[in-house]
């Protein structure tokens, strides 16, 4: 990487090495989470192709964007007759129980009235054969991939909720984190352990961390069943995890509450013991039950580890990267063990990370070109966050413990821990070997016990 | 699983009479194309130049999904692995991009110092109009290095349109530097992108020859080494779809010939040293080189090969690669394996492509042009593929379906060309086809 140290420039106009994917990244990876689901994206091919590609090398699992592939002639004349097409195609392909359709910059900047589209189509009479359809817009110069995620989640409520229907509620709905499948099939065996009915919305833990397969399977098995979004205005309450959210005003878990009454909770990221002990209070209130023993057991081991490991990390210094929510997530869980966070950054820029860490350095709307100039000088010893911090990382000379979205030079993207005891103990382990493994290959000694 | 009917022609299969496939169409809205888009074309190709900057013109997706994308290597500066955007917000779209761009130009070029600069447009720079032709003819002034417009707007085609984008963009470094002292017996190396340390490998092959390679487009690319093209005696074309643009631009402009030539499997691999002899016949040295070095190296591939052809003859490969050409190569590289390709098929191949992967391949061979996954795990199951050779997105459907898998895509880490290559193939098969893990499914 260029020498900083010599420059002296002002950064302000283009970004480098971005902290952030573009906006129809999350809508695609929420779609993945429906059961049945196809995603399209409303654009020309590259960007199906393109973010296809880059959940591939994170999942390591067969992921099927379409593209409504926009022509010269579509830019200029509209894309109706390529949406059309796309959706009866997909549909003869796929057969999908829903196709999520997410806009990309260049249909957004055209002005494409997909909801136009759609109700020429069902007034065509074409509608009954084709699938129902969730749109969600996703501006790519609008926001990052956290936000198009928390957008098309909240799509999928809106468009799909129906208080008219007859099935039964489906319990507690957790809306899910931007995390791995791992740690969503943690979030629902946590329902189970209290003994709660509910579901996890969206639920991409086998779609995108499924089995082989005997036959070819156009789209992965797993996700939340179409009826359970359907009966989301009959569900008992809502749990939504993140202090950020994108910044949104209006959220799944929102419009839940103020158009059909559910009531709910917004809390931080159950990351860390406090941050768990508070989410797990609420399932004790939903579910009338104590912290069952299998999670107790869990909160005594993490809590027993991290005793066992603090002087390993003791008033190190680091510096997290990545979506707003995770990296406020991972500074609260940092603070309970004794590491200092000396940056905080994310591409994010919905200014309410500052406002969540009053405390902290935040960088948000910002690049890895900004942390690095930021941390010029400042003494770090460990970076927390995705892949992409690599470079940093070798520039540094510090290692890097990776966790969130996109890890494409590890194995394992789709199995990292993060979220209750178990989760916060996984990254205690990962956070304390890494240093251990860079003092051994420091160290001359090179000690065999620590 | 249903073959969408607007593909059926761009489906068919090897044998004598049979239909020709149709291809360089854009790709059907719905059916999920392997292919991207014209910008990926045009940041594939210049992506190995590692002494510019490549600056995305628009929203943040297009940089951060090709940011460090390739496993092109570079002897030098290390400019192309990083990603460079204008980061276009809901303002610039409004206000249009210009300003933005100008002063990124600016900044970037101040703490970089690069010796070129290539500007890519995106979608929507295309849809608000900005000049982006201006800003960079400013900077270009401004800093005295070339700062070059890519037309790149992802909608204005496919991928191939990309590459001949691309192939406009270098046309303007050709041509702009002295030539004075470059050999006769020279030659341009188009369409190579150093993966994992290829063009270094050739590099190498020619010198044996006493060939000059003046400039590889565009693997381990330098500004100034591309300025200096035009003074080559030949271009070598290999991955013949993204580069004859430019070969055909020089010939016409400089009158530098050009022939395609591949760096994959035996027979292509010494076939595209011959034609260089052959081009520089009147120096009968470089065919005496040419046919020592194949013999030399022959001596110690081909019991490599004879050892991989005993475990692995038999089995069925199924081949899905950016360009037609390339899979030609591969077709005959696999038979020295013993392995038959059953399934074949390209994003971006051209009719010759297509018509000679009919008549090269077994009777009965299934050809895609510009395929989807329902179609790929249709025919890798009913032609029984046993290994799949492809890029990171066929990977994962290659392994779900319980198919070995050999990456011949851009992220590879291991060359795959030339004769060592062949060898590291042959090892890839054999470790990928023989693995236990099948066992356990």
């Amino acid at each position: 990487m260029t020498d900083l140290r010599n420059e002296n420039t002002p950064h302000a106009v283009s970004t480098t090495n971005p902290c952030k994917a573009c906006t129809p990244l999350g809508a695609a990876l929420a779609f993945h989470g429906i059961e049945g689901a196809v995603c399209l994206l409303h654009g020309s091919q590259g960007c199906s192709t393109y973010i296809r590609r880059y959940l591939i090398s994170h999942f390591k699992e067969p992921l099927d964007v379409a593209s409504t592939n926009f022509s010269e002639h579509s830019a200029v004349f509209g894309g109706k007759d390529n949406f059309f097409s796309a959706l009866r195609n997909l549909n003869r392909q796929y057969q999908p129980a829903l196709v999520g359709v997410a806009t990309t910059c260049l249909a957004e900047t055209m002005g494409e009235d997909l909801s136009l589209y759609l109700h020429e189509l069902s007034k065509a009479g074409d509608a009954p054969e084709l699938p129902p359809v969730v749109q969600v817009s996703t501006a790519a110069y609008r926001g990052t991939h956290a936000d198009g995620f928390h957008d098309a989640v909240r799509c999928l409520v809106e468009q799909l909720a129906d208080p008219r229907t007859e099935a039964a509620g489906p319990g507690v709905l957790l809306f899910a984190p931007l995390v791995s499948p791992e740690d969503l099939r943690a979030m629902k065996a946590w329902l189970a352990d209290f003994g709660l009915e509910g579901a996890l919305v969206p639920d991409w833990s086998e779609t995108l961390d499924g089995g082989p397969w005997q036959d070819y399977t156009p789209i992965p098995p797993g996700g939340t069943p179409l009826a359970t979004l359907r009966a989301a205005p009959k569900a008992r309450a809502w749990i939504e995890p993140g202090s950020i959210l994108g910044g949104a005003v209006k959220t799944a878990g929102t419009v839940l509450r103020d158009t059909f009454g559910v009531p709910g909770h917004r809390l931080p990221w159950p990351l860390g013991v406090k941050a768990s002990d508070a989410w797990f209070a609420v399932f004790s209130e939903l579910s009338g039950r104590p912290l069952p023993a299998r999670l107790q057991g869990e909160r005594s081991r993490l809590i027993d580890s991290l005793i066992d490991g603090h002087k390993v990390v003791s008033g190190l210094k680091a510096a997290v990267f990545g979506e707003e929510d995770l990296v406020a997530a991972l500074t609260g869980f940092l603070a309970e063990v004794g590491i200092k966070v000396v940056a905080v950054c994310s591409g994010g820029g919905s200014g309410r990370l500052a406002k969540a860490l009053p405390a902290a350095n935040v960088l948000d709307d910002s690049d890895f070109f900004d942390l690095e100039k930021n941390l010029l000088g400042v003494e770090v010893d460990l970076l927390i966050g995705n892949s992409k911090g690599h470079k940093l990382s070798k520039a540094l000379g510090v290692p890097l413990v990776r966790v969130g979205f996109p890890v494409h030079d590890r194995f394992g993207g789709a199995r990292i821990r993060l979220l209750g005891y178990a989760g916060a103990l996984a990254l205690f382990d990962q956070i304390v070997n890494a240093v251990l493994e860079h003092r051994q290959e420091e160290n001359p000694a090179g000690y065999t016990y620590y | 699983m249903d073959i969408l009917k607007e593909r059926t022609a761009q489906i068919g299969r090897a044998g004598i009479g049979a239909a020709s496939v149709s291809c360089g169409k854009a790709s059907t809205a719905g059916s999920v194309s392997q292919r991207a888009c014209v910008f990926c074309g045009s940041r594939v190709v210049l992506y190995p130049i590692a002494d510019a900057i490549h600056l995305v013109h628009g929203p943040i997706g297009c940089a951060a999904y090709t940011w460090d994308i390739r496993g092109s290597l570079s002897s030098g500066p290390q400019l192309h692995r990083l990603s460079f955007s204008t980061d276009l917000r809901e303002m610039d779209v409004i206000h249009g991009g210009e300003k933005k761009l100008a002063l990124a130009l600016d900044e970037l070029i101040t703490l970089h110092r690069p010796q070129g600069a290539f500007v890519y447009s995106t979608c929507i720079v295309g849809l608000i109009g900005d000049d982006v032709e201006a800003v960079c003819r400013k900077a270009s002034e401004k800093y005295g290095i070339p700062v070059l417009p890519v037309h790149s707007e992802g909608f204005k085609g496919t991928k191939k349109d990309g590459y001949a984008a691309a192939c406009h963009a270098l046309m303007k470094l050709v041509g702009t530097a002295d030539v004075t002292g470059v050999s006769k017996l020279s030659i341009n190396i188009l369409g190579e992108f150093n993966l994992a340390g290829e063009a270094w490998i050739l590099k190498e092959y020619y010198r044996r020859l006493g060939i000059e390679v003046v400039s590889v487009l565009t693997g381990d690319g330098r500004v100034d080494e591309i300025r200096r093209a035009h003074g080559a005696s030949l271009n070598l074309v290999q991955c013949s779809g993204s580069m004859t643009t430019l070969a055909k631009m020089m010939e016409q402009k400089y009158g530098v010939p050009y022939k395609r030539v591949s760096y994959f499997g035996l027979e292509d691999m010494a076939h595209a040293l011959y034609q260089a002899a052959e081009f520089f016949a009147d120096e009968p040295r470089v065919l005496e080189a040419a046919r020592t070095l194949v013999k030399t190296e022959l001596k110690e591939l081909l019991p490599v090969l004879a050892q991989a052809r005993a475990k692995l003859a038999g089995k069925r490969a199924a081949v899905y690669v950016g360009g037609g050409f390339k899979a030609i190569s591969l077709i005959k590289a696999l038979r020295h394996l013993g392995i038959a390709t059953v399934v074949v098929g390209s994003q971006t191949g051209s009719p010759e492509d297509y018509e000679t992967l009919k008549q090269i391949s077994d009777p009965g061979t299934v050809i895609l042009d510009d395929s989807n996954p329902v179609e790929l795990a249709r025919y890798c199951r009913e032609t029984g593929a046993d290994v799949f050779l492809g890029g990171v997105k066929e990977r994962p459907l290659a392994y779900k379906l319980g198919l070995a898998f050999v990456d011949h895509n851009h992220e590879r880490k291991v060359p795959l060309a030339g004769f060592v290559g062949m060898a590291n193939f042959a090892k890839e098969v054999e470790e990928t086809v023989l693995s236990p893990v099948w066992g356990l499914r």
